[in-house]
């Protein structure tokens, strides 16, 4: 026997004020208040240079030409208007991480998949009830 | 086919269909071309140019996989929001509802990294040309606000434009390549330039999170089914094209920049293609790649606009969001609602946050999109059976296409979690929030049955 359709409540003008609000607030707060705030973004660490010359910094003729027609310098300070590359040298990704960290980040996605299949599941289930009737 | 009621006259408007197979590969080239003027270099910075390049081969066979499935669900399901379409008919509501976001936030965040892209390039020229006080962020604001009102006009002028303006760009890496000579060795000096892998195969994973920048969004072609004039014919060729068009785009790009740059610049650099011209000393060449890199920044942008707020509109259409955002413009027949709302959301990221933290989150949003299909499909085979419906198109080696993205996909969590680790951790945050709100509150509001719409028998196992 058909299952009888299921009639959604009609939203009010400000109810649907309020979810569009709440949305905005919700892509502020989780995305993009932790990267203003400085709370998620890229590990990126500044290692010491000992020796900030052309050749201390790992760089041949042909590197050191293309640093400078691209308006940077060796040594730490800024010449003649060129900033220095040994700032750009020294920023490099720290991939030490933690094993627990690694398993709590793998767990979060995991768990989130899982949740929203089962759920969708059984929301699937009412709308091919509705759609085809239920058999049961 | 697919019609609206808008709310304001109450008549049924439905989505022009002007739309051919020109327009459907300047959708999905546009939208990803600028991912060759920007972006995929900090996958240089993450594990080198030659780490880089392998990131690119495997990025590549994960968007084969992604390719090899969608054409599959696509050719069987071709209805606005593309994959948001498929959510609801293979997986259900709440699954739907997330593919929603997963859209909507690739598409707004990639929106939101071409304003910054191009608000850094004026930037830079306007010191190099001796306006050293020149500030990006009101060409950030101008880029978003003139292309949101370009796409709340309408569809037709808009992806015209962004088919002129994405050829454009695409011709100006083709001569930029063959400028550099790449037979010889005038210009181009790997022999010199690349070092091998500065943090080991380590950073060839952690590479593969930018890599997949080379091709994300290409799957952005099945929003328009709606808007097609024949989708048969017109999507499969248009995407098809699309990526010969990416992989040539993205060989050549690699090649020419990691030939004339040091990693530790090409790494970090906002316009490497336009820096690589500077390297030319060639001032017709400079002139070319900034106008290139402006014009894929704006193509992208503008097809970004085109997707998201598609994908707003269908699910405001469905009532998984206030239907105040299912309305079609009475005279331009847009979702005008839709453009206008994600007009602010990208604003404050492209305003506030920095490129590659943007880049990532637009990344994340394709990477659950992606896991998705993976567990769709063999949702959709064990649900339909092959012969049980009419498919357009049958993937081969079920299912060893979805179990290979699964994987792929992984390694690119891991690839994110290797230097972005928090970030992934607040995207994961946002979309269980976003779910718990859809599931307690929002689906009270949804009608059960309308959610299936395709003639297809009932689902084997229900």
């Amino acid at each position: 026997m058909a299952k009888a359709p299921y009639r959604p409540p009609v939203q009010s003008q400000i109810g649907q004020i309020f979810d569009t609000l709440f949305l905005l607030a919700l892509v502020l707060a989780s995305l993009f208040a932790p990267v203003y705030l400085g709370l998620a973004g890229s590990g990126k660490t500044t290692v010491e240079l000992s020796d900030t010359s052309w050749a201390g910094m790992k760089q041949n003729a042909t590197m050191q030409a293309q640093w400078e027609k691209l308006g940077y310098t060796d040594g730490t300070e800024a010449k003649d208007g060129r900033q220095p590359a040994s700032k750009l040298i020294a920023t490099r990704f720290d991939y030490n991480f933690s094993f627990v960290e690694l398993a709590a980040s793998a767990l979060v996605v995991v768990a989130y998949f899982f949740i929203v299949f089962y759920w969708s599941k059984k929301e699937y289930r009412e709308v091919i009830d509705e759609r085809f009737g239920n058999s049961e | 086919m697919t019609a609206e009621t808008s709310p304001a006259n109450g008549e049924r408007i439905s989505l022009l269909r002007v739309l051919g197979p020109g327009h459907v590969w300047a959708l999905g080239v546009g939208i990803v071309l600028v991912g060759e003027y920007m972006g995929w270099n900090f996958a240089v910075g993450k594990g080198g140019a030659i780490a880089a390049l392998i990131a690119c081969w495997f990025a590549g066979l994960l968007y084969t996989c992604v390719a090899m499935i969608d054409s599959e669900v696509t050719s069987t399901v071709a209805a606005a929001g593309g994959q948001y379409a498929q959510a609801k008919h293979i997986v259900g509501p709440l699954m739907a509802f997330n593919v929603g976001l997963y859209l909507v936030f690739a598409y707004t965040m990639l929106e939101a990294a071409n304003a910054i892209t191009l608000g850094h390039l004026v930037q830079t020229v306007g010191a190099m040309a001796g306006f050293e006080n020149t500030n990006d962020k009101p060409f950030i604001v101008l880029t978003i606000m003139f292309l949101a009102w370009l796409n709340y006009r309408g569809v037709y002028t808009t992806l015209t434009f962004s088919l002129v303006i994405t050829a454009f760009a695409f011709i100006s890496i083709c001569v930029l390549f063959f400028a550099v000579q790449p037979w010889s060795d005038v210009y181009i000096q790997h022999d010199q330039m690349l070092t091998g892998l500065p943090y080991g195969w380590l950073g060839v994973l952690a590479a593969l999170h930018f890599g997949m920048w080379f091709y994300l969004g290409i799957e952005g072609t099945t929003q328009a089914a709606e808007e097609v004039r024949s989708p048969a014919r017109a999507l499969p060729l248009g995407t098809m094209t699309g990526i010969i068009t990416l992989l040539i785009a993205a060989t050549m790009t690699w090649y020419i920049c990691s030939g004339l740059m040091p990693w530790e610049y090409l790494g970090q650099s906002v316009t490497p293609l336009f820096d690589a011209a500077r390297l030319t000393n060639s001032t017709l060449l400079m002139v070319l790649l900034f106008i290139g890199t402006i014009f894929s920044a704006l193509a992208s942008a503008n097809c970004c606009i085109n997707d998201a707020s598609r994908a707003w509109f269908s699910m405001g259409r469905d009532h998984y969001l206030p239907q105040v955002f299912g309305a079609v413009h009475p005279k331009y027949r847009t979702p005008y609602r839709a453009i206008v709302f994600l007009v602010p959301v990208a604003l404050v990221f492209a305003y506030f946050a920095p490129l590659d933290r943007v880049i990532t989150f637009s990344i994340l949003s394709g990477l659950l999109e992606y896991t998705f299909m993976a567990f769709s499909v063999i949702l959709f085979r064990k649900k339909w059976p092959l012969g049980s419906i009419k498919r357009g198109y049958v993937h081969p080696f079920h299912p060893l296409p979805a179990v290979m993205l699964l994987v792929l996909c992984a390694a690119t969590y891991f690839a994110v979690f290797l230097g972005y680790g928090t970030q992934l951790i607040a995207m994961m945050v946002f979309y269980i929030v976003a779910s718990l709100w859809f599931a307690l509150h929002r689906y009270k509001y949804v009608r059960r049955g309308e959610q299936f719409a395709m003639p297809w028998p009932k689902p084997v196992g229900y």
